[in-house]
């Protein structure tokens, strides 16, 4: 699959480089700001107050 | 620079099978080849949003908090200097009352203004504490609800059957140790004699710090208004600040403790102490 991805990038080496890093920063990106915080709401995290 | 994808492998050796001289990783990708790629991406993944959750979220949320304070705080200066102008006697000036046995410092600049309880989950001040931080303001919200503990625009919360900052008695805050913004990460590295500061819209209360305890969950004596001490009438002012410990479990709690210094009217200008700070989050 990543070597598919590889090998379907356009241009000499240096240029698939870059694109490779830009492809990831924009995954970790979309991880960090989108993804991961709609995943943690679907953790019900534990009620740690004691009742009155 | 050379394409290195059909670069001539063995231009010299026609005689070979070329079947067998072609790069064996041109071979045609399995269903369990990518299957395989798919569940190591997935453990990548996973360990990034733990990652994500126990460290690098921390520090997004704790800066959103604290951006949020830094707006309270412009509000509140706002608000005094359309006061100001509106009546350029504050009442933050009232002689010093003669309290019996209240032993707050002597350069009390009056007895401190106590602001009435807020409504529930509304924010009415800020935490300011150096040793956690040089820029570490974080707001504090009525009530100790997820509402207010999970939120990126608070994250530390008052227990509403405590008293208000300056009043005589416990004014006891909780926020979390680790994830939603870490309020009380560092709860634990306080010295004796550090610097709490309580910003609200009447100005700030120097609060001491003076040693912490470690209690079980259930351990609430330490909100009364002497704390663990139950049914006392107080005569001190006290912060009580509760966190979970130890880190990444709430086995256990553990509580700092401070005592009233003194007090700052917003009119007079902020200590020196935290005047960078107060003067940063203002810009």
């Amino acid at each position: 699959m990543y070597a598919a991805i590889w090998r379907f990038l356009p241009g000499p080496l240096w240029v698939r480089i870059i694109t490779v890093v830009v492809l990831v920063a924009a995954v970790l990106a979309a991880l960090v700001f989108w993804v991961f915080p709609l995943v943690n709401e679907l953790f019900v995290p534990p009620e740690v107050t004691v009742g009155e | 620079m050379t394409d290195i994808e059909p670069a001539p492998l063995t231009p010299a050796t026609p005689e070979s099978a070329p079947a067998e001289l072609r790069r064996p990783r041109r071979q045609k990708a399995t269903v369990l080849g990518v299957l395989g790629e798919l569940c190591i991406t997935g453990g990548v993944v996973v360990l990034l949003f733990l990652g994500w959750q126990v460290w690098l979220n921390d520090l997004i949320v704790g800066a959103e908090q604290t951006s949020a304070a830094n707006a309270l705080a412009e509000q509140w200066d706002n608000q005094a200097a359309a006061s100001a102008t509106a009546s350029p006697t504050p009442d933050a000036t009232e002689a010093p009352d003669e309290t019996p046995a209240a032993p707050p410092a002597p350069v009390d600049p009056g007895e401190p203004v106590v602001a009435a309880p807020p409504a529930a989950s509304v924010s009415f001040a800020n935490l300011i504490i150096p040793r956690l931080g040089a820029d570490y303001r974080r707001p504090i919200a009525e009530g100790i609800g997820s509402n207010v503990l999970n939120n990126r625009k608070t994250g530390v919360g008052h227990y509403p059957q405590t008293q208000m900052p300056g009043a005589v008695g416990n004014f006891a805050v909780a926020a979390h140790r680790t994830t939603y913004g870490a309020g009380f990460h560092d709860i634990n590295t306080l010295l004796v004699g550090d610097s709490i500061y309580v910003e609200t819209a009447d100005g700030w209360y120097k609060y001491v710090y003076r040693g912490t305890e470690y209690v079980r969950p259930t351990g609430v004596g330490v909100l009364d208004p002497v704390p663990q001490v139950a049914g006392v009438a107080s005569t001190d002012r006290v912060i009580t600040m509760t966190s979970c410990h130890p880190y990444y479990s709430s086995a256990e709690r553990i509580i700092a403790y401070g005592v009233f210094e003194t007090w700052y009217p917003r009119a007079g200008g902020p200590p020196a102490e935290i005047a960078p700070l107060v003067q940063a989050g203002a810009n």
